[in-house]
């Protein structure tokens, strides 16, 4: 299914756990030191470069070239999320609806329920990733680095990306956690 | 006898063939777990990956943004003289590999944070350097990810614990979960020192990754068991190798080191003469 952005909260509320989804429009990168200082400028109510509200943040570092037209995407995967697991718990207190893309899980399903979904692309999958990326639309914040800067891009059926948290409290990671705990337990008694 | 741009032009070579295509041994092993897999999630994430290779190989480009800091293993013939700067030749193929691969600048100052633009910085390149017999130069680079890294973990058991061996390589996978981008390749090294064990567990992630001992193949199926699957999402695969390193120790100590390694097990080698 494609979903495009701005996502509604009708679409957001339709998606469940293992759902497969194409994400095409406008998604916006956000690592650890962005999301640091995103929440420093709305606490301190000074304006984003780029809202985060209603907006599909994407967990990713991407390596882009400079190029005379601009900026040319050359690989560009999901980070580990869950490096953003404290500083996006704060983060949903200011948005009313959010989209995360990114990989390995992350503990917000509590938080994100009612509003948001996280969505989970394959990591390390960067070249095929790049292919979806028709053209970086802007970038903030480059003084904290190529990686680290909020690159806006726009992208044309992102994916697949699996809904791995949705807004109604169900988490696939949580599901896998507890089976992984209990076959861990079970196997320390014969290893 | 190699001359300094030799070095740099090789350093520059290999990042560039590392970060682009998996050696055949890491593809078999995840063509292998793609077969294998039946959970349909975990089997369309090993889908991508291979798709990513592919474009990845075909485009010249490389398969994961974080194209990781740069680690360089040296064998350096005993019979062989060289009459420039080893080093300062690594660091330059490294700027210029940062520029034409081309490699996303990784390497940041660990309190500022301040990034160094070219992925050279203090102790950075990572050099090891062994000293080997013959009149070769052999230079491989590791190119490694954050994600998998900050996984890894070490432990100083005591000698009485080498029963619990096993379980602790399972627990750091455990612990792991789909952080460092499963399957993974786990590699462990056994004895030696504090730092010696960490060193061995990453060069264990350089042999063939398709030939493990009974010991590593006991290991394997007993993560393979804990069913945290491909990315995390849940299946059989969790890990595609376990290789482990051995280094005597002090007879007072048991140190063991893990080095999670995602499935883009990426390296690659060349001689010079």
């Amino acid at each position: 299914m494609e979903i495009v952005t701005p996502v509604s909260q009708d679409v957001i509320r339709k998606l469940r756990v293992g759902d497969i989804v194409y994400v095409s429009g406008e998604m916006i990168t956000a690592r650890d030191k962005a999301h640091v200082r995103a929440l420093e400028f709305i606490k301190s109510g000074k304006e984003l470069p780029i809202s985060f509200n209603n907006a599909v943040i994407y967990h990713c570092g991407p390596l882009v070239q400079k190029v005379s037209e601009g900026w040319k995407v050359i690989s560009a995967g999901p980070t580990t999320s869950a490096r953003m697991n404290r500083t996006t718990k704060e983060l949903l207190n200011y948005v009313d609806s959010i989209v995360i893309v990114g990989k390995g899980g992350m503990d917000v399903s509590e938080e994100i329920e009612g509003k948001g979904v996280y969505l989970a692309y394959t990591g390390g999958a960067g070249a095929l990733a790049a292919n979806a990326i028709k053209r970086v639309k802007d970038v903030h914040w480059l003084d904290l680095g190529m990686p680290e800067a909020v690159w806006v891009f726009e992208v044309e059926m992102f994916g697949p990306c699996i809904v791995a948290i949705d807004s109604h409290g169900n988490s696939l990671y949580d599901e896998v956690k507890r089976r992984v705990e209990e076959n861990f337990r079970r196997i320390v008694e014969k290893i | 006898m190699p001359t300094y741009d030799e070095v740099v032009e090789t350093v520059i070579e290999l990042f560039k063939k590392a970060e682009t295509e998996l050696s055949d041994d890491v593809i078999q092993a995840l063509r292998r777990a793609y077969e294998v897999e039946e959970n349909e999630i975990a089997k369309m994430n090993l889908e991508v990956i291979l798709k990513n290779v592919e474009i990845a190989k075909a485009k010249k480009i490389p398969m994961c943004q974080d194209t990781g800091l740069p680690i360089v293993f040296v064998e350096l013939g005993k019979e062989l003289c060289l009459d420039f700067d080893l080093v300062e030749a690594i660091k330059e193929g490294v700027v210029r590999a940062t520029k034409e691969v081309p490699l996303r600048p990784n390497a940041v100052h660990p309190i500022t944070r301040v990034n160094t633009g070219n992925n050279i910085g203090m102790h950075m390149p990572q050099i090891n350097v062994d000293l080997v017999d013959g009149d070769e130069l052999k230079i491989t680079v590791m190119p490694k990810g954050a994600g998998s890294e900050n996984c890894s973990a070490l432990k100083m058991m005591l000698p009485s614990e080498v029963d619990k061996i096993k379980r602790f390589v399972v627990e750091v996978v455990k612990n792991a979960g789909g952080k460092p981008c499963p399957p993974i390749f786990v590699g462990v090294g056994i004895g030696s020192t504090f730092e010696g064990c960490a060193k061995l567990a990453k060069r264990a992630l350089l042999r063939n990754v398709n030939d493990m001992d009974e010991f590593e193949l006991e290991i394997l199926n007993a993560v393979n068991e804990l069913g945290i699957g491909a990315m995390g999402l849940g299946g059989k695969i969790t890990a595609l190798a376990v290789l482990i390193e051995y280094g005597h120790c002090h007879t007072a100590s048991l140190p063991i080191a893990v080095n999670t390694q995602c499935w883009a097990n990426r390296r690659a080698s060349a001689v010079l003469r």
